[in-house]
């Protein structure tokens, strides 16, 4: 029979049947229900299997504190495992199924565990599995691993978009319950920015699932009217569906909107999720109240739930989970429950009250001093035991038992900040405690106000105080009557009684009994106990298993609960799917590309590109007829060398420094001198860090008296600049100098080879003859008939060469004037490979030597480190070991036999020396293949290395199994006089 | 976190880069006698205070102004934010 | 009392009342020949080590909280020997050794399992780099694989290979590392040594040293004093605060690193993965939850709790890596308390005064030290020789220019 569990009344649209399938087979519910609740209306309490012993399982709750209803849902590559039904939306065509099941939910093979559970208990890993040693990874953690984890994952890219965004307020109110609602009107109507957020689809909290009025009317429709209020105010913002994860420094919250995860295809262009950034400069924690259970024999059974949640499937939801029901409490919510129950017409077979006395509940058999101690029923309860005030023991049918052990406040974000909760006596339970996050305080049932009263009249206080805190001045809320029933709690924490297990944890298994394994094992700080019997990591963290734990725990030691601790919680809230914490930050777009001036133009020629951090430069490029990269990287290396190539040398770092002191300045930056470097010339800059190693190197350029241009690696561009405003503001702040970084400002090329002058002369509208623009010169210049340039005539190939600048935008242009300048000449352009080629030839250090841990003397420019001044770095580059004799310095390899090629990172040994760390001599930093010498080259850190040059040495590969014998040589292979540079 | 900037108001501290303990204004001479001994306690040795720490940050997506920033490292509180350049001169640091 | 799986079947059929105390909680002593400051990973083995490889007696660990409630309960569980500097490597190699027979050395089941460590390479620079790391682990005597991009993708196809911003080019591998249960490797060493006659004594804080004359004589707990003949001071997140008592200024920093878990999922993921073009690695655990972490937050924090930007960038670097996870929940986040050293390598030294010795800035490497860690601590404490790996852990490399910095980065603790 469809939905026969359906009663009257709540908050279904009955006018709309919703289709969905769990394990296959097809049911019907209305808008409004959650997938648990539409399961209930169909009869169907079985829904899950606990993670250790597959025990048979149907929801607790009826909210994101469920431990045991979870499902996968929806299917391919949208399957969402470990789902909550209880918190999620039914929409038609839903498709759910069980997990952690085989092969199906009702019969479930693992469930042997079950029966072997007294070898299982907490721990039980620990002592055993150790003999013999090999067979833990071979046979025995492949069998649990197997059967761990609860639900899978679909194992394809997940298709959905992700959002992220950012929203400020005055006053954020985390929860709409009664006190969120008070808040909201409160601050909404002082005309404060207000935020409201909820994780449920409908707000109004509990007003949804009691039947009390409020001002005369149902909750409900008080709470729906609010809420409409609310939403007619332009400064108040409802956020529903969505779930304040975390509390961050100085007010800083993290939530999570669903957007579309309650309907059953998300919107074309819409996120499934958001992640929202939330600046409020108050918050008011109004997240209500968690109830606990009680702990007893078999209190796990499909069927039995906490008594509220009862409650609301009953009112909200309208549905009689089972009949007859009974109730097990310990205060006078669990009485609400039945009373609600009775008036509804639902059969309850028994009120089972661990307290004795006080009046009766008419319509029901209201037992007093009595305990639940044992139920039946294999995949869903049938009856339960108990035992009463005399010690008579009796059975009563039950095919759903409410249970209420008390109501925890859901104080979690308030102690975010690790700040520690505080004990209530007369609630037993905690609440919020100082030390959490500034400017949160808490309303409400999280602030252990219980009643809809007190709720109501502390939502309204702490909103006109957090407004007083900001200067706004707000009305007092005219609070709406509302009923303001006092707690009544004699705490009952678990049943003592029979050999059985009572679950505390019940995601994870977590009995009476592993508590007290773990106490008589000296586990008995809180901390210890949660990890030595997995209590409370589930998914639902705890939420209703906790606070039973430690008042276990409180029992056994003999000190009181506060006495033996607290457990704090962290965010998330409840847990996030991944997705939304990265956003748009996937695949392609994990991080921006940064496109250099000629790249279209070199995407138009077909070329290969490389990521250079967030650059994209050209590799190389390919010309037709070319299959293997070395023929494109061989043929750009010798036309540049025989003739002319042009590369984009954007990316590297350009900083404009100016001032009457930038000459002192960079004095004081670099290790060598730049203040007298004559106005037209380039220097080469070697700059150290305050440790003595290299920071970065390049070349600076003075323009004019109080200007230089400095140039920094590619990599280093950022880090360098940062580096010259600290020492620029921090350290000597009063020096007349200016920087700016100018990176994006010019598109930069270089332009090498011998007929490099006869190239740019075609362009160029001044002298640049060697006389005019001799080697080491540059120049503010025009191009092209009067746009302006810089040039510099420096070379890092060991060419004839220059850099030659433009403003950005013409750098498009620019890249095709200057091919269009070379055909003549047969010019290439030439991408990072060759350029690394002629780097090496020409012996100069890059990114791979420059790994900072390399000193100016290891590179062979200890020279530079002028010791006349006090330079960044200069003092501690001087230390012992770092100048000792015998340390790494920088040679040049090349193979005994040219047909043998070298491999970077393979590390130095002597002839006939074994292949231990004992005679490692260091390493090779760069290998290229050169075309002009016909043979592998490379550059080294050898031991001792200058002293060296002509010794045969191996170079050996250990992870792929080679070596080659190599000769040790002076670093500069190609030109070392630098007389092809200066013509 | 966000951060008062004393320019431009309070700013989410992602925009700035963190740099260490602001005692590293204080950079002995270079040219002094014991040198390398000083060096050593200033560039490596730090007082790692649980309480309040005056502390570099750089504001690298904003006006790329160096902060002093006192900030309790056990609850993250700021309680103030200065130029680097006004607390470098007020160390007696200038040219 | 010795476990086993028999004595585990025996225990079952009996109700598990024979299960006795792991270990005691007995009060404090008047005076010790051996204090050890910290209850843990590092300061419980250096108690068993000092008990059962230096056959020491009269040894106490003092612990502020409960023992194993610092790093070694808060990490990702990681072990492995990749490290390229030969200050380093041959201790991590030495740990991972220890790692390799340590469970039944200490008669408790860690859960040790070398899965696999895969590093993920991105540009051809990181190859070289790579290549000259996997070369000097080999020439260490650890083992090290070079994975083309094809064999990391028969590993693990759900990689992202065909969208990535930073396409995967291939990997070093090193096959023993693996990961550890980690709450066990506390309470394995505090049991093992309590066995020995250890005295492991929590909540207890020292709150100062007596020193005269240059000498250490003995600690101010929160429980009394408590002299010894040495003391060895080994509380990850708390070396500056602790040594302050002795006057001493440390080269270090303390800094958050957070880390998080997944909800629990069906296999999935065998080995360690790092990506190497962002801040992310992941494991998955033997209960399911995928165990990852990045990048440390960047500022100095003692709060064990970190910011949401960093939660963001570990979880980009996540999507990016393996575009599957879009739909695995985050189940728990959290934040440890990682002293940085001024070169990224710790220190295993004498101090200036006599017989207080330190052990500490294994920034956020100290989990895979543990057993050498204690082992070369224990060493120096009963012999007043630095162990043969453990030689380059000394105070004086800053002095004398002796940095064992494997990033590179120089004197900046946020950066290692």
């Amino acid at each position: 029979m469809s939905q026969m569990n359906r009663i009257a009344g709540g908050q279904i649209d009955r006018g709309q049947t919703l289709r969905f399938s769990f394990d296959g087979q097809a049911f019907t519910g209305h808008a409004g229900d959650t997938l648990a609740s539409a399961l209930l209306a169909n009869g169907v309490r079985l829904m899950g299997r606990s993670f250790k012993y597959h025990r048979p399982r149907g929801p607790l709750s009826a909210g994101s504190e469920e431990p045991n209803a979870l499902v996968e849902l929806r299917s391919g590559a949208r399957r969402e495992p470990n789902t909550r039904a209880t918190v999620t939306e039914l929409f038609a065509g839903l498709e759910a199924t069980s997990q952690n099941r085989w092969p199906s939910l009702k019969f479930d093979a693992l469930a042997i565990n079950d029966r072997l559970s007294p070898f299982f208990a907490a721990g039980f890993y620990y002592k055993t599995f150790m003999w013999p040693a090999a067979f833990w990874e071979k046979l025995y953690e492949p069998l649990i691993r197997r059967a761990a984890g609860l639900g899978t994952l679909s194992r394809e890219p997940d298709p959905d978009a992700y959002d992220k965004g950012f929203l400020h307020c005055d006053l954020l109110i985390i929860g709409a319950g009664p006190a969120g609602l008070a808040a909201a009107l409160t601050a909404g109507r002082a005309g404060a920015r207000v935020i409201i957020a909820d994780e449920d689809f409908r707000m109004g909290g509990r007003l949804n699932a009691e039947t009390f009025g409020i001002n005369d009317a149902p909750a409900a429709d008080w709470a729906a009217q609010t809420v409409a209020d609310l939403a007619q105010m332009p400064n108040v913002r409802l956020l529903p569906r969505t779930t304040i994860i975390g509390a961050f420094d100085h007010g800083i919250y993290a939530a999570v909107e669903r957007v579309s995860d309650h309907l059953a295809i998300t919107p074309a262009g819409k996120p499934r999720q958001i992640l929202w950034r939330l600046y409020a400069r108050r918050a008011i924690l109004c997240a209500g109240a968690t109830e606990r259970p009680i702990a007893f024999e078999n209190n796990d059974r499909p069927g039995i739930l906490l008594a509220g949640s009862l409650r609301a499937y009953a009112n909200r939801w309208a549905v009689a989970v089972g009949t007859p029901t009974a109730i097990f409490t310990n205060n006078d919510d669990g009485l609400r429950t039945a009373r609600d129950l009775i008036a509804k017409g639902v059969a309850v077979s028994a009120v089972i009250d661990t307290r004795a006395g006080g009046p009766k509940l008419p319509g029901t058999d209201h037992i007093q001093g009595a305990e639940v101690i044992d139920t039946a029923g294999r995949l869903g309860l049938t009856q339960i035991t108990i035992r009463d005030a005399q010690g008579r023991t009796r059975t009563i049918p039950a095919q759903a038992l409410g249970v209420s052990g008390g109501w925890n406040p859901n104080l979690n974000i308030s102690s975010h900040h690790r700040g520690r909760p505080v004990w209530n006596d007369a609630l037993a339970a905690f609440t919020p405690g100082p030390g959490g996050p500034q400017g949160l305080t808490a309303a409400g049932a999280a602030a252990g106000a219980f009643s809809t009263h007190a709720a109501l009249a502390t939502g309204a206080a702490e909103a006109l105080a957090a407004l007083a805190d900001l200067g706004i001045s707000a009305a007092q809320l005219d609070l709406p009557k509302a009923e303001d029933t006092p707690t009544a709690i004699t705490p009952h924490w678990y049943v003592a009684a029979g050999k059985g297990r009572a679950w505390i944890d019940q995601q994870n298994d977590v009995t009476v009994k592993d508590v007290k394994l773990a106490h008589q094992e000296n586990f008995r700080s809180v901390e210890h106990l949660k990890r030595y019997t997995t209590l409370g990591m589930a998914t639902d963290q705890g939420k209703t298993g906790n606070m039973l734990g430690l008042a276990v725990m409180a029992e056994l030691t003999g000190k009181t609960i506060p006495e033996t601790g607290t457990t704090i919680y962290r965010p998330p809230y409840t847990p996030v799917a991944m997705g939304v914490l990265a956003g748009r930050s996937q695949g392609a777009d994990f991080r921006p590309r940064r496109l250099t001036p000629s790249h279209r133009w070199a995407a138009e020629q077909g070329a290969v590109f490389v990521e250079v951090g967030m650059w994209l430069r050209a590799q190389w490029l390919p010309r037709a007829g070319e299959t293997h990269w070395r023929q494109s990287v061989d043929r750009e290396v010798l036309v540049t060398r025989n003739s002319a190539g042009i590369c984009d040398v954007t990316t590297l770092g350009k900083i404009d420094i100016q001032g009457t002191d930038a000459g002192l300045f960079l004095d004081r930056v670099y290790a060598n001198t730049f203040s007298t470097l004559a106005v037209g010339k380039v220097r080469y800059g070697l700059m150290l860090r305050e440790d003595g190693m290299v920071m970065d190197d390049g070349t600076t350029a003075r323009l004019g008296p109080n200007e230089y241009v400095m140039t920094t690696t590619t990599a280093n561009a950022v880090p360098v600049f940062r580096h010259l405003e600290y020492c620029r503001q921090c350290l000597w702040p009063d020096l007349d100098v200016q920087l700016i970084s100018t990176t994006e400002a010019w598109a930069q090329f270089s332009v090498a080879g011998p007929n490099a002058r006869k190239l740019l002369e075609k362009l160029v509208d001044q002298d640049i003859s060697d006389a005019a623009f001799p080697y080491m010169a540059c120049a503010e210049i025009t191009v092209c008939g009067g746009l302006r340039a810089r040039l510099f005539r420096i070379s890092f190939s060991g060419e004839l060469a220059y850099e030659i600048a433009v403003p950005t935008r013409y750098g498009d242009a620019m890249i095709r004037e200057l091919v269009a300048a070379g055909q003549e000449f047969d010019a290439v352009v030439y991408g990072t490979e060759a350029l690394g080629v002629m780097r090496v030839e020409k012996g100069h250090v890059a990114g791979n030597e420059l790994n900072g841990q390399s000193a100016a003397l290891n590179m062979g420019l200890g020279k530079m480190v002028s010791r006349k001044k006090d330079a960044i770095g200069m003092v501690l580059s001087q230390r012992e070991g770092m100048t000792r004799d015998g340390g790494l310095r920088l040679v040049g390899v090349k193979p005994v036999d040219p047909a043998k090629s070298l491999t970077a990172g393979s590390h130095f040994l002597a002839l006939g020396a074994p292949s231990t760390a004992a005679h490692d001599d260091g390493w090779l930093t760069s290998v290229v293949f050169s075309p002009n010498l016909g043979h592998s080259i490379a550059l080294g850190y050898l031991k001792n290395g200058t002293a060296r040059l002509g010794e045969r040495l191996r170079t050996v590969n250990l992870l792929a199994g080679t070596e080659v014998e190599v000769e040790i040589t002076s670093p500069h292979f190609i030109d070392p006089e630098g007389a092809r540079l200066r013509a | 976190m966000i951060i008062n900037h004393p320019l431009l108001g309070p700013r989410d501290a992602q925009e700035f880069v963190y740099f260490g303990d602001a005692a590293l204004i204080a950079r002995p001479d270079g040219l002094s006698e014991g040198a390398e001994a000083t060096f050593h306690d200033y560039l490596y040795l730090r007082d790692n205070p649980a309480g309040d720490h005056r502390e570099l940050w750089y504001h690298e997506q904003g006006d790329r102004s160096w902060l002093v920033v006192t900030r309790n490292t056990l609850t993250h509180d700021i309680t103030a934010v200065e130029l680097a350049r006004d607390v470098a001169r007020h160390m007696g640091r200038g040219r | 009392m010795r476990y086993s799986g028999f004595r585990v079947i025996a225990e079952a059929l009996t109700g598990h009342k024979g299960w006795t105390p792991a270990w005691r909680d007995p009060a404090p002593q008047p005076a010790y020949d051996y204090i050890i400051v910290g209850g843990g990973g590092h300061g419980l083995a250096t108690a068993y080590y000092l008990a059962k490889e230096f056959r020491q007696a009269r040894i106490a660990v003092l612990e502020r909280g409960w023992i194993g409630g610092g790093n070694v309960g808060r990490n990702t569980t990681i072990i492995r020997s990749n490290y390229l500097l030969d200050g380093n490597e041959p201790f991590y190699e030495f740990s991972l050794k220890l790692w390799e027979g340590l469970e039944q050395d200490f008669n408790y089941n860690a859960m040790v399992s070398q899965r696999g460590i895969l590093n993920l390479i991105h540009t051809d620079a990181q190859r070289d780099a790579f290549t000259r790391r996997g070369n000097a682990m080999i020439l260490h005597g650890a083992d090290a694989q070079m994975y083309t991009r094809d064999q990391v993708r028969e590993m693990y196809p759900f990689l992202n290979f065909d969208n990535a911003r930073f396409p995967i080019k291939g990997g070093l591998g090193q096959k023993r590392g693996g990961t550890v249960r980690h709450d066990a490797v506390a309470w394995g060493y505090a049991r093992g040594a309590d066995g020995r006659g250890v005295d492991i004594i929590q909540n207890c804080e020292v709150t100062g040293f007596r020193i005269e004359g240059g000498r250490v004589l003995g600690v101010e707990t929160s429980r009394g004093y408590i002299g010894a003949e040495k003391i060895g001071v080994a509380v990850a997140g708390s070396s500056s605060r602790v040594m302050s008592h002795a006057g001493m200024r440390l080269p270090m920093e303390s800094h958050v690193l957070q880390a998080f878990v997944s909800e629990g999922l069906k296999p999935l993921l065998d080995g360690v993965i790092t990506f190497g073009a962002g801040h992310f690695y992941v494991s998955q655990s033997d209960k399911g939850g995928l165990v990852f972490g990045g990048d440390i937050d960047g500022y100095n924090s003692y709060a064990q709790r970190g910011n949401l930007p960093v939660v963001e960038d570990v979880c980009e670097g996540g999507m990016a890596l393996m575009p599957m996870i879009g739909r695995a929940r985050l189940l728990r986040m959290w934040g440890g308390v990682m002293d940085m050293s001024m070169d990224g390598s710790p220190i295993i030294d004498r101090t200036e005064i006599d017989g207080l010795y330190f052990n500490g800035g294994w920034c956020y490497g100290g989990f895979k030290a543990t057993p050498a860690s204690g082992w070369c601590f224990a060493h120096l404490l009963a012999t007043d020789t630095p162990h043969p790996t453990a030689t380059a852990y000394r105070f004086d490399r800053f002095r004398k220019g002796l940095m064992i910095d494997e990033k590179g980065v120089g004197a900046q603790p946020n950066l290692h």
